[in-house]
């Protein structure tokens, strides 16, 4: 079970190491089997895994720390620096604290929910140089807390120590994160998915910090993650993690261009490439190269099997323009004084597929939740097969309705636990009133097969369902009444790569089959050659480029674009 | 801080509604408080005498605002039992049941805070499922039930030490017989701290397992601090709602407690108005009952705007 290190490429002595640890719940299950790594100073190492795969457990072990139901069954850790010679792992819980926050740190994945939110940031900093008796008086404390302030790539005036989290963004908030982890110096750093959540500018620009501070101060980095495009920038060394047990380990170089085990290859074939070269999921529908197909953004092949009118090699793009299935004209919509969306105008051609990009805060969820008519407050216009949709889904008849449905971010909170999947998917079937309980149930079925789940999921409770089968679950539910448009809302962002890559396989595959319209909301660009022909770059409320994906992504028309696009991490 | 003025207008909106919701139930009281007052044998012109001297005989809508302005200034009306003012006779009500209210409080709130954090630290061990039996079992039973259980423990038979009533001579302050305020108050405490206790536990619970309560522990910050610094201001705020339903409950519940222990507070004041029709007195202390509601409701906004910074620095950026 326990893996050795095979290969070790440096010398130099470990700041850190992990040896042969195991973790179990107190029930008895056994979360890490045997998992051991060295950190050497200077040096980041990538932790790279899925869900459940025992990567936070085993970054949270390295503090000493195990969080409510686990607990420490085997091995040792080794923290150079602490002054201990022995394991970590035996001393008492307050001989472990000390040691936290100051010759170990961390940096939590959500820096929204890890920052004390009645907090003023400079004092939060000051909490842990205060608690680890950095330095002799306050001022001199302060003048620490700006330092490293400073360190991270932000202002550092007396103002801004005292705001409050909520007054940052979200990258302003990881750098602040990052900060409070390196105030005291500490040896060793433990990043948990630091840049989850964030775009890749902001991305770019924590990466680079955390570059810096490493190669600066000699500090020895374990850098938790799933996404290898990161890795590929930041890690040094890579360790791959399946279910507790570190199934390869390697420098980054051998483990993402020459990978052994056959999981590894598994997760680098998932990872989603900007330039479309790989070909995300298994089965062989539109994807990779055949995502960027048109040039024109209409003449797409699931555009061909709908509309039987058309021929295909119909000479004249013309009917494109008549062809649009939803417009979209001068959106607009305002909390108070903050304009979430600033004139919003676009078209989505029939059985075409839309990106709409953008990072939280630009307001693309506020604008398909508008287009889905479950916000009613937007002044403007949405057509949909010409006929104006009127705001808010109460004022839209039923047929309206099921033309357009939606696919939530989360399939962990948008599936009733309650119910079974056949029940949840049955809802909208219920609400036309139209068919009998055996015809719905059938309708069910066809919409389960279509997503590739089988009939024994029909009973099934979401609770007994992976993170993707809920997603395909809930995929299900928006496709029982055949909509033409299917708004989906960040739904693999809460999913793992190799289940997103499923998930776009999915949706690729539908989209052709049943040639309906898609609007793929996501902030992750990397996607937009797998999964649309067109996209749309929204940011602060306004679309600042629009067009075909192969157009906007080759000539880019507006900064922010291009900032994207420089950013995007790829190896 | 507009968003205190805000609360605070709100509230004076609901006052004023509260104000004639009062006055217009006790138009709606059957019989006549002249009557009432001069009993059956009273004769006609009694009767109309005294209904325009008590201004009965005015249009409602007037008589309303005469009532309304009155408030303002502290004029209570005539108490039709007694003869003399309402606010005379209150005053020393209002002191009685204060001191029992503030006794109360001052013991079930810390105690209700100390209890449920505890609780929430040992969250599935003994300690734990011991506080939170106990406080069920309590939050079950009615006051009056706690009240003649203490009464049956602790001045009959069992163990016969405290008084089982309040008797101060008239014009003598309740707090000079500190042990006949042992009961009463312990009856309060006992009926308010579960709550406040249960919903302590629950926060505390959800607090400790938030991500800044982690990271404070994964900084190396002792637990201690953790608790008192991270946990237990983000634990008070949802809790400071619960308590200020509590304490208003306690406003209107004292009555009970006092008719037990026959205790000469406001809720005494209360039962012996209604039963004489004492219309002026009634309002007076209906208004008054709701004005503490609606007050410690308002103080426990406060207490959540001020240990959220969110609301208190508005959503800029």
């Amino acid at each position: 079970m326990s893996t050795s290190i095979s290969e070790n490429t440096t010398t130099a002595t470990p700041v850190l190491s992990a040896d042969g640890l195991r973790v179990a719940t107190t029930a008895g299950e056994e979360i890490l089997h045997g998992v051991s790594f060295e950190l050497q100073p200077g040096k980041i190492l990538a932790l790279v895994g899925e869900s459940g795969s025992g990567k936070t457990t085993a970054g949270l072990a390295c503090l000493g720390h195990f969080r409510q139901g686990l607990e420490h069954t085997g091995g040792e850790i080794h923290l150079a620096g602490s002054g201990q010679d022995g394991s970590i792992l035996d001393l008492p819980e307050s001989e472990r604290r000390k040691l936290r926050g100051g010759a170990i740190s961390y940096v939590p994945q959500d820096p929204a929910l890890s920052l004390n939110p009645a907090m003023r940031i400079g004092e939060q900093i000051m909490e842990v140089l205060r608690v680890h008796r950095y330095g002799d008086s306050d001022a001199e404390r302060r003048g620490r807390a700006a330092e490293v302030l400073a360190e991270v790539g932000l202002e550092n005036d007396r103002a801004y120590l005292g705001r409050y989290p909520h007054q940052l963004s979200g990258g302003q908030q990881q750098r602040v994160g990052i900060a409070m982890a390196f105030a005291c110096r500490p040896a060793v750093m433990v990043l948990d998915e630091p840049t989850t959540g964030l775009d890749v500018t902001t991305q770019a620009l924590v990466l680079q910090t955390i570059d810096q501070l490493a190669e600066r101060h000699s500090v020895a980095g374990l850098y938790i993650t799933h996404d290898l495009a990161v890795v590929a920038k930041v890690a040094d060394d890579v360790v791959v993690m399946l279910s507790g047990d570190v199934v390869e380990h390697g420098p980054t170089a051998q483990v993402l261009y020459r990978p052994q085990h056959h999981y590894t290859r598994k997760l680098l074939n998932a990872v989603p490439d900007l330039a479309g070269k790989r070909r995300v999921g298994s089965v062989a529908a539109i994807t990779g190269e055949q995502a960027a197909v048109p040039q024109d953004g209409s003449a797409s092949h699931a555009a061909q099997i709908t509309t039987a009118d058309r021929h295909p090699a119909a000479p004249t793009p013309a009917p494109a323009a008549h062809r649009s299935l939803l417009e979209v004209s001068g959106l607009r919509l305002a909390y108070g004084e903050n304009q979430v969306l600033d004139g919003i105008d676009f078209k989505l051609g029939q059985g075409e597929s839309m990106m709409l990009l953008g990072e939280s805060g630009s307001g693309k969820t506020t604008l398909s939740r508008c287009i889905a008519g479950l916000n009613d407050d937007y002044n403007g216009t949405v057509c949909l097969d010409g006929a104006e949709l009127a705001p808010g889904t109460r004022a839209r008849s039923a047929e309206q309705r099921q033309q357009v449905q939606y696919v939530f971010q989360s399939p962990f909170s948008s599936l009733n636990p309650r119910r079974t999947i056949c029940e949840s998917v049955e809802v909208p079937l219920q609400m036309s009133g139209k068919m009998s309980r055996k015809e719905r149930r059938l309708r069910v079925r066809e919409a389960l097969d279509q997503v590739r789940l089988g009939d024994s999921y029909l009973d099934r409770r979401p609770g007994d369902l992976s993170g993707g089968e809920r997603q395909r679950a809930a995929i299900a539910r928006a496709l029982v009444n055949a909509p033409s448009l299917l708004v989906c809302d960040e739904v693999t962002s809460a999913l793992d790569v190799s289940v997103q890559a499923s998930i776009i396989d999915l949706l690729r595959s539908l989209q052709t089959d049943t040639g309906m319209s898609m609007l793929f909301v996501t902030h992750n660009i990397a996607l937009a050659r797998h999964i649309s022909q067109r996209m749309a770059v929204l940011q602060k409320g306004r679309i600042v480029d629009l067009g075909s994906t192969e157009d906007v992504l080759e000539n880019p028309q507006h900064d922010y674009t291009r900032e994207l696009l420089a950013n995007v991490p790829t190896f | 801080m507009p968003i205190i003025l805000r609360r605070l207008a709100t509230s004076v909106l609901i006052l004023l509604a509260v104000s004639v919701m009062v006055f217009v139930a006790t138009l709606l009281l059957p019989g006549d408080p002249a009557q009432a007052i001069l009993g059956q044998q009273a004769t006609p012109e009694r009767l109309a005498a005294l209904r325009e001297q008590m201004n009965l005989n005015d249009p409602v809508l007037q008589r309303y605002f005469s009532w309304l302005g009155g408030l303002f200034v502290g004029d209570l009306g005539i108490s039709a039992a007694s003869g003399g003012p309402v606010s005379a006779l209150l005053g020393e009500r209002i002191g009685a049941s204060l001191v029992l209210l503030v006794a109360a409080s001052l013991i079930s709130l810390p105690v209700g805070f100390l209890v449920g954090t505890y609780s929430a630290l040992r969250r599935g061990r003994t300690g734990d499922h011991v506080t939170t039996g106990v406080s069920l079992v309590l939050a079950a039973l009615p006051e009056f039930v706690i009240g003649i259980a203490l009464i049956t423990l602790f001045s009959t038979t069992v163990f016969p030490i405290l008084p089982s009533v309040t008797m101060a001579p008239p014009g003598e302050a309740v707090w000079n017989y500190p042990l006949q305020l042992v009961l009463p108050t312990l009856t309060l405490v006992l009926v308010v701290t579960p709550y406040i206790t249960r919903m302590m536990r629950a926060t505390m619970l959800e607090v400790l397992d938030s991500g800044y309560v982690e990271m404070a522990r994964l900084k190396g910050v002792p637990e201690r601090q953790v608790i008192l610094r991270h946990a237990l201001p983000h634990a008070l705020s949802p809790v400071a709602q619960v308590v200020a339903i509590q304490l208003a409950w306690m406003a209107g519940g004292v009555v009970v407690v006092e008719f037990l222990f026959r205790y000469p507070g406001i809720g005494q004041a209360l039962v012996d108005a209604v039963a004489n029709r004492d219309v002026q007195v009634v309002q007076a202390l209906s208004i008054l009952i709701a004005a503490v509601y609606i007050i410690v409701n308002l103080l426990a906004d406060m207490v959540g705007i001020l240990t959220n910074p969110k609301l208190r620095t508005g959503g800029t950026r």
